[in-house]
């Protein structure tokens, strides 16, 4: 069982990441590329296959350490 | 007065910092490292730059959990002095000693450079032998020092007086140009509400010897001593009447 989880910055924190890679992609061509944001892509191995059990502690996991609730939003899946 | 100089991992302005407290300032500086739990009795804590545990996941973001971090928790939350650069000031945000966070240079680039800091309170153990409005010169040194906080947590820095270091230009003003990285507000080094805990992105150390070039980081460190030795607070002389 895996815990895949998400993390982007925040609308209100800067991307200048973000806004390279979109400018990136407009000088290849590609049109109607409205806006990029550049996260991060977790995967976590996990024993059994409760996911229930898991989620609260994944959750925490996120809060705690690996996002930053201050500049950053995540979301996750147990599967 | 000790300091203690904490090492994580990766960090690399710590013999510089130890350098500064103990042979310029003539105090007692020891190295402390990060899997100490205990700060034994030590009076002030520095958090030193560099790039604790490989800034993985995000920078500070893993030192926060180091035993040491607890004991500097308690420390700063009993009133002792604190004082973060750089990564420090980075580890501090994410153990939410302070508030907000440090994210990527609005440039992407590295800024490694000489800058000037407005320095607009005089009110702490860190800017007390600095007078307030005044500008300061001090290198950066950072990728990632863009300061980022939402909009109720700017308004508190402000009503509070919580900035205490601000990128200016060589005469004052807080422009686009000054600012190095894109901090909201030009925020280079802010203060918790208390007043004992410090962070900011500039390194002071390592403009503490006019022989190296500046010596008004020096200031930084003598306000913390100046602040644990009970001196009163250096200000203008009252002018002839």
């Amino acid at each position: 069982m895996k815990a895949k989880i998400v993390i982007t910055p925040k609308k209100a924190v800067l991307d200048p990441q973000g806004k390279t890679v979109q400018t990136a992609l407009e000088h290849m061509g590609y049109e109607g590329v409205n806006d990029v944001h550049v996260g991060k892509y977790l995967e976590i191995e996990l024993e059994g296959d409760d996911a229930e059990a898991w989620r609260p502690k994944i959750d925490e996991a996120c809060h705690k350490l690996l996002s930053n609730p201050v500049i950053e939003d995540y979301h996750f899946t147990i599967e | 007065m000790r300091f203690a100089v904490l090492q994580f991992p990766g960090s690399n302005c710590d013999q510089d910092c130890v350098h500064v407290l103990g042979n310029v300032l003539g105090q007692q500086a020891d190295y402390l490292w990060h899997k100490e739990e205990s700060l034994g009795n030590t009076d002030a804590v520095v958090v030193p730059g560099g790039f604790s545990y490989g800034d993985y996941l995000r920078t500070g973001s893993i030192a926060q959990f180091s035993p040491v971090m607890n004991a500097v928790k308690r420390f700063a939350n009993d009133g002792g002095l604190v004082i973060g650069i750089c990564n420090g000031f980075q580890i501090l945000c994410e153990t939410g000693l302070l508030p907000g966070a440090l994210v990527r240079n609005r440039s992407l680039q590295f800024r490694c450079e000489q800058v000037y800091l407005k320095v607009p309170t005089q009110d702490s153990p860190f800017t007390r032998e600095i007078e307030a409005g005044s500008v300061i010169r001090v290198p950066i040194a950072h990728g990632e020092g863009c300061y980022f906080a939402d909009d109720e947590s700017l308004a508190r820095l402000q009503s509070n007086d919580q900035i205490l270091f601000q990128y200016v230009t060589a005469n004052g003003e807080p422009t686009e140009e000054a600012n190095p990285n894109g901090s909201l507000l030009n925020i280079a080094g802010i203060c918790n509400e208390a007043r004992n805990v410090c962070g900011m992105m500039p390194h002071p150390e390592r403009a503490s010897e006019s022989i190296l070039g500046e010596d008004d980081g020096l200031r930084i460190f003598e306000g913390m001593l100046g602040h644990f030795e009970g001196k009163p607070v250096a200000t203008e002389q009252e002018p002839a009447v």
